[in-house]
């Protein structure tokens, strides 16, 4: 399959919603239209949960501020609707953004609870504020009209609708293939490893949020006007919860399973609601809801992965073509082999009452490989925190190119120049090898939001993705830039990693014990490519266990023991220093 | 407000609150041990009190129906399950616990029924119907599940909750309750009147924590669901089953529930959905004890009862929105002071 396949594929269907009104009955149409308008809420749960990782419960309540929005606008004080869609999508935003602030520094489910929290208390104001017809809703509320036709039949606004739903289902697609959305794909791996990108995952996770919430306002004043009444009801908690399921239901993660689940769940329900009358008289209302989450139980056991993603695996992949040559992306100016790059002084780390970091000095000259080694409990790890900014120092300074970085966030340090990799690999298996190294060239570029999904990054792509498959090349990975990075054996996964870190065009690469777990074979192709970069006049800093690999590749040695500096030196001094056989050894052997 | 109607508002609020504070302890009890948010804990409650009220009126409660139908279904997953692991050898066992022990409940519960017995023995015949009713959703519901995140298990815990108020209302119907009052004691203090149906909640409460601290601190089996809590690998390698761990903690705390719903019963009308918000708030009251402190989501429950008292006096229409916009400074709050380690997203 090809992209021109695809592109086929997606005309067909538009083609086939254009059409449909003209065949299907008033009936089917109405349903199609409120599957379209569901679908724009579910489309922006994809994003938000799908591909953010951030479970939210609470869409139905922007769902319903818009729509209040636009009802008050246009049914209270007369405007035109789409003055309420101005003022209902600002204040949707207005709010997700207040929220969002507010609540998305929380973690896991926490931040899922926090949007039962909003979403409840939202959703009790529509019904209990003066002026927004409590519980008996506002109607009348006026059709949108374009010039002077006004959209009253449903066959008038389901072009309308389904309009909307393939213009953002389009541009979705091509902000999920950009530069902000290649980092909102990394949101899932973790914050350590977004920030250690130099990607501020906070801001990321506000922007998907808002987003979703944008979407939701959307389908709100859609929703609203398009039958012309609203009450509390259709925004509650309940909803809330059957939007997450449309997302679910079509695959989280996947903006066309938000439609095709809507659909689903939609449809569902309407046949629940003809065919249960039939087993249960009189009973119904009662057993809906009930069959309703039984089903989404049983998914949610069975199949977590929904529809989409679950059909897309049978579908032939798809070919694409190598990254042709590109303009070269801007490089950092490096300094000059033996200056003085980073300066750890008298650095201190506490735990309560342990010291694991205790008054640390070194330094690291550019164009050298530095490894801190030390038994278990020796304080590397933390020391290796301490320098990329995912802890700080209780004592002491950190100074990375003339600049002081203690007290610095980590994606700041990150876009200083010091580039990582993770001793537990960090990487995100389901995109490919290319895509992985393309998330390295994040703090190089500059490509935002409406450039991604309006696709005006083109030049500044074709440069980065010719950069990441130059550096695939360049640590041996260049053969097959599309395989998925989870299917690379462990070896090539770390080397992977090094790619992505290379990517940033870094100063300081540092290495949290890259040769762990490694085989053999893999320790000495790692240790073959290190020297190579060491070559390219890269300075490397290695955080390390295993003897073996640090004594024949690196410059110098810090040895640290109980979270103590107990020397310094060549490697060669350092193998025969009496302190350093007896902390690994425990006594001279 | 005068004082005199702010020590009202505070005894009313203590008393909620009280009766948070049990929900809000065996949702801490089901989340340690299990990782479920149980949200339907409330609905535990408020079907207690709807069964009861049903007793009272010498009718059968439609409880009896709902676990006779929730055992076949647990049964028949529990045979699906052993015939797949090649160990139906355990059937009987497996039978015996999760068919014949609740229609046997049901059973003995109809047969006293008939006897006309006293309020004493109906409250214990409300509580007999209600307890199976959450070990029965686990093995259902969770049990197939319990690998997953705590996210997942949210997801659940929450579709779990709607189809529970659809059962509500298909088998107690639509009618609120109101059951008669458990004594008509009442004593002055400081010049305001008390009740003797909040002191009895107040006292239930604090019995019942009581008797969980005894529990966890006195007995081997209360010990093997402290451990559980901390690591469920670490704990089977000592023998402790956490599904049987799990068991447990689900009939520990729909016992509490089930006793808040008996003392909630008398004070406010209950409906098949009242459970929701007593859940939520409880929760509310959980997570001021960060989900893990027995102590702490009790003070954090009679805080969210009191809470809720003050804010109906200021504006009734709003106090729920008050309650639940509160909920998020005390999430950032607990999030902020619980250290965790980073926990990835399951892909």
């Amino acid at each position: 399959m090809t992209r021109l396949h695809v592109q086929l594929a997606a005309a067909a269907a538009v083609l086939c919603l254009a059409v449909a009104p003209f065949v299907l009955s008033p009936f089917s149409i109405t349903l199609m239209n409120y599957i379209g308008i569901y679908s724009l809420v579910a489309i922006g749960l994809a994003l938000l949960t799908g591909v953010g990782g951030i479970v939210s419960f609470g869409q139905a309540a922007f769902v319903g501020v818009a729509a209040y929005a636009t009802a008050w606008v246009s049914a209270l004080n007369g405007h035109s609707p789409w003055l309420g869609l101005l003022f209902g999508v600002a204040l949707t935003c207005g709010v997700a953004t207040i929220l969002g602030l507010v609540t998305l520094r929380l973690q896991g489910h926490f931040l899922s609870l926090s949007t039962v929290a909003w979403g409840l208390a939202i959703g009790f104001l529509f019904g209990n504020v003066e002026g927004l017809g409590r519980f008996n809703g506002i109607s009348s509320i006026p059709p949108i009209s374009l010039g002077s036709l006004a959209l009253v039949s449903s066959k008038q606004i389901y072009f309308l609708i389904w309009g909307i739903v393939t213009v953002v289902l389009f541009l979705g697609y091509n902000l999920l293939d950009s530069r902000l959305g290649r980092a909102m794909r990394a949101l899932r791996g973790g914050n350590t490893l977004v920030e250690s990108l130099g990607i501020n995952a906070f801001r990321i996770k506000l922007v998907t949020f808002v987003i979703a919430a944008f979407l939701a306002s959307l389908s709100g004043w859609l929703y609203a006007h398009m039958s012309r009444f609203i009450s509390p009801g259709p925004f509650d908690a309940g909803m809330g919860i059957e939007y997450l399921m449309m997302s679910m239901v079509g695959g989280a993660g996947s903006l066309l399973g938000g439609v095709v689940g809507a659909a689903v769940v939609t449809l569902l329900k309407n046949s629940v609601q003809d065919y249960l009358p039939l087993i249960a008289k009189g009973a119904s209302g009662q057993l809906e809801i009930v069959a309703f989450s039984a089903l989404f139980i049983l998914f949610l056991q069975w199949a977590r992965q929904g529809i989409v993603p679950f059909v897309a695996r049978s579908l032939p992949k798809t070919r694409r073509a190598r990254p042709q040559p590109a303009p070269p992306l801007p490089r950092r100016a490096q300094p000059a082999p033996g200056e003085l790059l980073l300066k750890v002084d008298g650095a201190e780390r506490r735990f309560g009452g342990l010291v694991a970091v205790n008054n640390v000095s070194f330094e690291v000259r550019s164009g050298e490989i530095l490894a801190v080694i030390g038994p278990n409990g020796a304080g590397k790890s933390t020391m290796f925190n301490c320098l990329t900014g995912a802890l700080r120092v209780n004592k002491g300074d950190i100074v990375f190119a003339g600049r002081p970085i203690t007290r610095e966030a980590q994606s700041r340090i990150a876009r200083a120049g010091i580039a990582r990799t993770f001793q537990h690999v960090k990487l995100r298996p389901r995109m490919s090898l290319l895509e992985n190294v393309m998330l390295g060239t994040y703090a190089r570029t500059r490509a935002g939001l409406f450039a991604g999904a309006f696709r005006i990054n083109r030049r500044e792509e074709a440069s980065v993705r010719h950069e990441a498959l130059m550096q695939l090349e360049r640590v041996g990975l260049g053969e097959k830039p599309f395989e998925l990075a989870g299917n690379l054996p462990l070896g090539n996964q770390r080397i992977l990693e090094i790619a992505r870190a290379l990517a940033a065009d870094p100063t300081l690469l540092v290495l949290d014990e890259p040769a762990a777990g490694l085989r053999r074979q893999e320790k000495l192709r790692l240790a073959e490519l290190l020297r190579s970069l060491r070559a390219d006049h890269l300075t490397i800093l290695i955080v390390e266990h295993d003897m073996e690999f640090v004594m024949s590749l690196v410059d110098r040695i810090v040895v640290l023991d109980f979270g103590s500096k107990l020397c310094e030196g060549a490697p060669a001094a350092i193998r025969s220093d009496a302190r350093v056989q007896e902390a690994y050894l425990g006594g001279v052997a | 407000m005068t004082s005199d109607i702010a020590a009202i508002l505070a005894i009313d609020g203590i008393a909620t609150g009280a009766v948070y504070a049990l929900v809000a302890i065996g949702t801490v009890l089901i989340f340690t041990v299990t990782r479920v948010i149980f949200i339907p804990f409330g609905d535990i409650a408020a079907f207690t009190a709807l069964t009861l009220a049903a007793l009272d009126a010498k009718r059968f409660p439609g409880t009896g129906a709902l676990v006779v139908i929730l055992a076949c279904l647990a049964a028949l997953i529990e045979i699906i399950s052993l015939a797949r692991s090649g160990e139906l050898r355990l059937l009987p066992r497996a039978l015996s616990f999760y068919l014949v022990l609740p229609f046997a409940v049901v059973g003995v519960a109809w047969l006293v029924m008939r006897m006309d017995p006293p309020l004493a023995v109906r409250l214990v015949l409300a509580l007999m119907l209600i307890v199976p009713i959450s070990p029965l959703l686990d093995r259902i519901v969770f049990r197939p599940i319990a690998d997953g995140t705590v996210l997942l298990l949210l997801t659940v815990s929450v579709a779990l909750h709607f189809a529970l108020v659809g059962l509500g209302l298909l088998f107690f119907g639509p009618e609120g309750v109101r059951t008669e009052p458990l004594t008509s004691f009442s004593t002055e203090f400081a010049g305001v009147l008390i009740s003797g149906q909040t002191l009895l909640i107040v006292i239930a409460a604090l019995v019942f924590s009581g008797l969980l601290y005894l529990f966890f601190d006195f007995t081997l089996v209360g010990k093997s669901l402290r451990a559980t809590a901390v690591n469920r690998t670490g704990s089977r390698l000592m023998g402790i089953r956490p599904e049987r761990a799990g068991t447990i903690a689900y009939l520990l705390g729909s016992l509490m529930a089930g006793v808040s719903g008996i003392l909630i019963a008398p004070v406010n009308t209950v409906f098949y959905d009242s459970g929701f918000l007593i859940g939520l708030k409880a929760f509310v009251g959980a997570i001021v004890g960060g989900m893990t402190s027995y102590p702490g989501a009790a003070i954090g429950a009679v805080g969210v009862g009191i809470l809720e008292s003050f804010a109906s006096f200021e504006s009734s229409a709003l106090k729920d929105v008050i309650v639940f916009s509160l909920l998020i400074p005390i999430l950032i709050w607990r999030s902020l002071a619980s250290l965790h380690s980073e926990e990835e997203i399951e892909e």
